[in-house]
């Protein structure tokens, strides 16, 4: 290199250029991004008025049409609770599965390593649509969407817990003459159930979330209505019916956090 | 009795763990196993009930070559033998009563012990054998509470649940303080000697296996190097086992 | 099973914590008979009867994809990515000074950092759905409204992995530059920055990763991306071009997935 130091970098110069160039080419991304998704910033800031108007046509929330967001709410509930329930139950075999402290054989192994992660690719809208070509509209497909939703990653998440246990404590409970089934309940049980039981919580939460699609698209639920409301523009119902979620979601939140702080 | 025939293992990375082991171990004896680390010991003992498996030969114990079984005869081979672990294995987050009684799993069906639904019998038993390695009263704590020594009396336990013909005890002081060592030695001893039960311990302490074996076998590099009654050690046996001096880590110390 | 002769009673506490178990298990049970027999009574048994039918008539157009219509359905892809990443960038920039108010080693005033905690917490509560319905009727339906939500609602996430990352930071090299007198900017850009960057980089592109899959369904209240096709695809019960997009996207993310996983790996 013939070019002399004229003032010294504390990087190495290859190290600036590449990081220059990168901060360029995301940010070229990034407002090539804005002008198709046609986000003005500019217009949005000086028109910020008109949206607060806009926002302010959802106040003051309808309360007297909380009764009828009522039965919805709770079907969105008990739908993630059955869903959360089912993905709990399969995701038991499949975790051992696709756990290596469990299971020696490279190609079960992989096998369905790759399956919770095929799983896990496919966002919970595919599942609720796909579920409800096939079953019809009704509740019951959203059940399905959300089991495999969830069961995707809770899966990976206890999988994962498998991974770390303690062999030699398995070894023991194998040298007593234990069967497979016996090893997995003495040895594996005690040594995974508080992050499992952790898991199962969380992955509730996310259900309870989740459950939002699945009305839009015919799956049961509180979506449905949102949904109807929204189309007949009655912005002031649908703003009380949010509330009324959002206040749902924070207490399930709030409880299971407090129940997987004991726990772990 | 146990006996390896010209028995071989080489593990499936070409390891070689056993090399043409020929021995007979009487019922009752107490042996113990010696030699330096990567010897083999762990390996030795680990053949008798199956943990590894041979490659080669015949290894007979209670008159059953035990090298071709599998799964539920394999089971019903590790229902007889119990081993000890230099790291207890006890199941951390379970009780002391639960790591005990989980000795019962072989004589017991899956569905009643995965409902706990254990024996008046078989409960008597379990906490007769904590009573037995006085530790009895820790019976409803959890297993990680206790000390080293503690838990490794638990796991003595455990196997005496398991009410085996053969103990096996892989480098069970390893991980204990002497005085600590020395009383776990002492609960085998007499259990050795009033059940009769078959005792084989690994261990590299040049002293306690002077102290405690009716017979010493020396091992080094897969190989039985030495075989005698312990009276007929001396010093000069190990320098030959271990192929270099005495070093002062090889002593575990009295109590 | 434990008034067993030779067995000692058990003591109070493992009694007090049966006790506890029991009543765990029976709040369980009530939860479990309630949100069963309502679902069961929800349900709709006579789907069942068309089932076979649905199968044999959906699921093999699902797997014989109609390509025809590939323009649009890649636009509307583009376009979903496109919403993702201008919003996690947004969110990874936005996130940066609510990280450092959310950090304890950052704010001297446990107070006003518990303030910028609790911000965060409250902007993680809302589901990305609620958002997206408030912005597409306060600046109308499109693309932005999607752009604005994905950015809210992954700012509160990155904004909490931030301040975790500005909190395990080593402070011996902030107060050695503080002791040489260097300014707060410098300390900023030359102390801190460092230290920190690679892992808000990898942190973002990780959420990137979780944005792709949640723009999918912004387009199900008008707020943009593939959302609004899946739907009308579906209504319109054109299976093969279902199927299309079901492959195009999981394609998609799979292929973003790996990518962003290289780079994470080789950021960290
Ligand atoms: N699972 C295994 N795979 C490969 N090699 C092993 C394995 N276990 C032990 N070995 C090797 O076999 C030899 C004997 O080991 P081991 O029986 O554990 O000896 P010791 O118990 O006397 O220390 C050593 O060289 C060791 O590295
Ligand atoms: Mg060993």
């Amino acid at each position: 290199m013939q070019s002399t130091q004229h003032h010294i970098s504390i990087y190495p110069r290859g190290m600036k250029m590449r990081v220059t160039l990168t901060l360029v080419m995301v940010a070229l991304f990034y407002f090539f991004s804005l002008h198709k998704t046609e986000s003005d910033f500019i217009e949005f800031f000086s028109n910020l008025d008109v949206v607060f108007m806009k926002l302010l046509s959802m106040f003051p929330p309808n309360w007297d049409y909380i009764p009828h967001a009522i039965g919805p709410l709770i079907e969105t509930i008990q739908i993630a609770i059955v869903a959360t329930t089912f993905s709990v139950i399969i995701c038991i075999p499949l975790s051992l599965l696709s756990a290596n402290t469990i299971v020696k054989n490279q190609y079960v192994y992989y096998f369905f390593r790759n399956l919770l992660n095929l799983m896990r690719t496919i966002p919970d809208i595919l599942l609720a649509t796909l579920f409800v070509s096939l079953f019809g509209v009704g509740i019951l497909p959203g059940i399905l969407a959300l089991t495999v939703f969830s069961l995707g990653i809770l899966a990976k998440l206890l999988s994962e817990t498998i991974e770390t246990i303690d062999p030699r404590q398995l070894e023991a409970i194998q040298s007593t003459g234990g069967n497979l089934l016996q090893v997995i309940w003495y040895g594996v049980v005690p040594q995974v159930l508080p992050q499992f039981i952790s898991y199962g919580l969380y992955v509730f939460e996310l259900n309870v979330r989740a459950s939002l699609v699945l009305g839009f698209v015919g799956a049961g639920g509180i979506g449905s209505i949102i949904d109807t409301q929204l189309n007949f523009l009655q912005y002031k119902n649908v703003m009380a019916i949010l509330i009324l979620l959002l206040a749902a979601v924070i207490f399930i939140e709030t409880v299971s956090n407090f129940l997987r702080r004991r726990v772990v | 009795m146990i006996t390896f025939k010209d028995v071989s293992l080489v593990y499936p990375n070409g390891t070689q763990g056993l090399k043409h082991v020929n021995v007979t171990i009487d019922e009752g004896e107490f042996v113990v196993i010696v030699g330096l680390s990567g010897a083999g010991k762990s390996t030795f003992i680990r053949s008798i009930n199956r943990m590894v498996t041979p490659t080669y030969g015949e290894l007979y114990v209670d008159g059953e070559n035990v090298i071709q079984l599998q799964g539920k005869e394999l089971r019903k081979l590790r229902t007889k033998v119990g081993m000890i672990f230099q790291n207890y294995n006890l199941v951390n987050r379970s009780s002391v009563m639960k790591n005990t009684i989980s000795g019962r799993l072989g004589h017991t069906g899956t569905l009643r012990s995965i409902l706990n639904l254990y024996s008046k019998k078989d409960r008597a038993l379990a906490y007769e054998n904590l009573k037995r390695v006085n530790i009895e009263e820790y019976v409803y704590q959890r297993a990680d509470q206790l000390s080293g020594g503690q838990q490794q009396r638990v796991s003595i336990a455990r196997v005496l649940t398991q009410e085996p013909k053969i103990i096996l005890a892989d480098e069970p002081v390893a991980s204990l303080d002497p005085p600590t060592s020395h009383q776990v030695m002492k609960y085998l001893k007499k259990i050795n000697q009033e059940d009769h039960i078959t005792t084989i311990v690994n261990l590299h302490f040049i002293d306690m296996a002077m102290e405690y074996a009716d017979r010493i076998i020396g091992m080094r590099d897969g190989e039985i190097v030495f075989d005698g009654p312990a009276s007929e050690v001396t010093e000069k046996t190990f320098e030959e086992i271990y192929n270099r001096p005495i070093r002062e880590h090889d002593l575990r110390g009295s109590e | 099973m434990e008034n067993n002769g030779s067995l000692p009673p058990k003591p109070e506490r493992l009694k007090q914590k049966r006790i506890r178990n029991l009543v765990i298990a029976v709040i369980l049970l009530v939860i479990y008979i309630w949100a069963f027999s309502g679902v069961i009574r929800a349900m709709d048994w006579s789907m069942l009867q068309k089932l076979d039918e649905n199968i044999r008539q959906v699921l093999p157009k699902l797997f014989s994809p109609d390509l025809t219509e590939w323009r649009k359905v890649f636009d509307k892809i583009l376009e979903t990515i496109f919403i993702a990443y201008a919003g996690t960038l947004i969110a990874a920039i936005l996130a940066v000074p609510f990280g450092f108010w959310a950090a304890k080693n950052m704010v001297k005033s446990p107070v006003w950092n518990t303030m910028g905690k609790w911000f965060l917490i409250l902007d993680r509560t809302f589901p990305e759905l609620i958002l997206a319905i408030i912005f597409v009727i306060s600046v109308g339906p499109g693309a932005f409204a999607g752009v604005l939500t994905i950015g809210l609602t992954a700012f509160g996430m990155l904004g909490k992995l931030y301040a975790e990352v500005i909190e395990s930071i080593d402070m011996k090299v902030v107060e050695a530059m503080e002791a040489n007198g260097a300014n707060k900017i410098q300390i900023l850009f030359y102390g801190i920055m460092p230290q920190v960057l690679p892992e808000f980089l990898s942190f973002a592109l990780y959420r990137f990763e979780i944005d792709i899959r949640a723009s999918t369904i912004l387009g199900l209240v008008g707020a943009g991306g593939i959302g609004t096709l899946i739907l009308i695809t579906a209504q319109n019960r054109n299976w093969p071009q279902l199927g299309f997009i079901i492959i195009s996207i999981v394609v998609v993310v799979i292929a973003i997935d790996y990518i962003s996983g290289k780079l994470r790996k080789r950021l960290v």
